[in-house]
């Protein structure tokens, strides 16, 4: 059997995603960060941005993730962050004119979180 | 219908709308008791997890952050008292009150000022009747609390923890709060969020004597730190607004259901006075009925002689 890692996805007011992966790539505050099986023990401030996870079973979750951290220890994995979205509970349009009000509005934070969100959906694709 | 007996059908009549009210009062806080239950369950994951992650960083490094270094004599303490927006809840709002007073004496006889931060109008309005300062309120949430709202309780409480004392920041940071321990008991409690003793943190999320490992920290322990902290802080404000909620739905329950049954008791014993009210009616009428038959009878008896 090949080795596999334990990932739970959890946001602040629940568990978005959980189960068993072969890698996960996240963006850290100092760069972009794939884990697999057997990495160090690892704690590091996720970025806000796209979360790639390779599950065992050959699919793709892709989820965007606004803030948090990543800790790895044992083969398990969490990703914690305050506000996770999985890339099909995103909606493509909403976030898009999200995205031009928040450019109208000149508001940075909506459009990061929109800009997130969009990424991850179609990074998903 | 006699005077007596129509005042008692009137007030049967009142008592059994109200009784309809607080049935349905009731039956909605018991729903409500389960979905707050839910959510609390809902937000132990991520808590935690972040408490792993904050032993993990203390346990791993000796870094010094303001939320986890004790003042050397501390001055200024502030206090955040969870109160629901509305009442009809039994004791639930004055137990939770009655402990922040208690705890507010207890820094003062310590010689600490204390700040409040509330939540929920009706502590709001306890402190505002007897013109106490409030430092910052925040109201409209108490039934459903959101993670968004404990962000915006928690931001002005690391900020005011991150100022320097003399420029009006505090020391130390309590809660107050109503811990729901089951369907029946809610308790009020008070505890020191911080300075976060990360002791106390690593005692709490490995009972068993599990031993970390050491953590490569990216980008560095202090900034890891730096981020983790004010999320811990959060997310210890969610859960107890969460408890806080589910307490305050369980309080209304049980407040409801005694005036539920009380109501009861009441149509109860109108209904027999009013009973007895017809009743005594009915007997007066059939002694006027024989009353003025006999007198009738003696009457024409007495011609008749």
């Amino acid at each position: 059997m090949a080795a596999e890692l334990h990932v739970a996805l959890v946001a602040a007011d629940r568990e978005v995603w959980s189960g068993q992966a072969t890698l996960v790539v996240a963006r850290t505050t100092s760069g972009d960060i794939g884990v697999m099986p057997g990495h160090q023990p690892l704690l590091g401030v996720l970025e806000s941005g796209p979360v790639t996870i390779r599950t065992s079973d050959g699919g793709t979750v892709v989820a965007a993730v606004h803030g948090g951290f990543i800790s790895f220890a044992d083969d398990k994995l969490s990703l914690l962050a305050e506000v996770a979205e999985l890339s099909d509970e995103i909606d493509v349009q909403r976030a898009e004119q999200e995205l031009e009000r928040a450019k109208a509005e000149d508001d940075a934070e909506a459009q990061r979180r929109a800009d997130v969100r969009l990424r991850a959906a179609t990074a998903a694709r | 219908m006699g005077a007596q007996l129509r005042v008692y059908k009137r007030r049967i009549r009142s008592v059994s709308a109200t009784k309809k009210i607080t049935k349905a009062m009731e039956m909605i806080a018991a729903s409500r008791v389960v979905k707050a239950q839910r959510k609390v369950a809902a937000s132990t994951p991520y808590a935690t997890e972040l408490t792993r992650a904050v032993t993990a960083v203390a346990t791993g490094s000796n870094t010094k952050h303001p939320l986890t270094t004790e003042a050397e004599n501390p001055t200024r303490a502030a206090v955040l008292l969870l109160t629901s927006d509305r009442g009809l809840a039994g004791a639930f709002n004055s137990n939770a009150i009655k402990a922040a007073e208690k705890l507010t004496a207890k820094l003062e006889a310590e010689g600490k000022e204390v700040v409040n931060f509330i939540v929920g109008r009706r502590g709001v309005a306890h402190y505002n009747f007897r013109e106490r300062k409030i430092a910052e309120s925040f109201t409209g949430f108490t039934d459903d609390p959101t993670y968004a709202d404990a962000k915006k309780v928690a931001a002005p409480l690391i900020e005011a923890i991150e100022t320097e004392t003399a420029e009006g920041g505090v020391d130390e940071l309590h809660i107050v709060y109503t811990e729901f321990v089951s369907m029946m008991t809610q308790t009020a409690i008070e505890a020191r969020l911080l300075p976060l003793s990360l002791d106390e943190v690593a005692a709490e999320a490995k009972p068993k004597g599990e031993i970390l490992p050491l953590f490569d920290f990216e980008p560095s322990a202090e900034d890891v730190l730096d981020a983790l902290l004010p999320r811990y802080v959060e997310s210890r404000i969610y859960n107890a607004l969460l408890q806080s909620a589910a307490s305050k739905h369980a309080a209304t329950r049980r407040a409801m259901k005694s005036a539920t049954d009380n109501a009861g008791e009441l149509i109860e014993t109108l209904t027999r006075l009013a009973n007895q009210a017809r009743q005594a009616e009915i007997t007066q009428e059939i002694s006027e009925i024989v009353g003025g038959a006999s007198a009738l009878a003696d009457a024409t008896a007495g011609s008749d002689r």
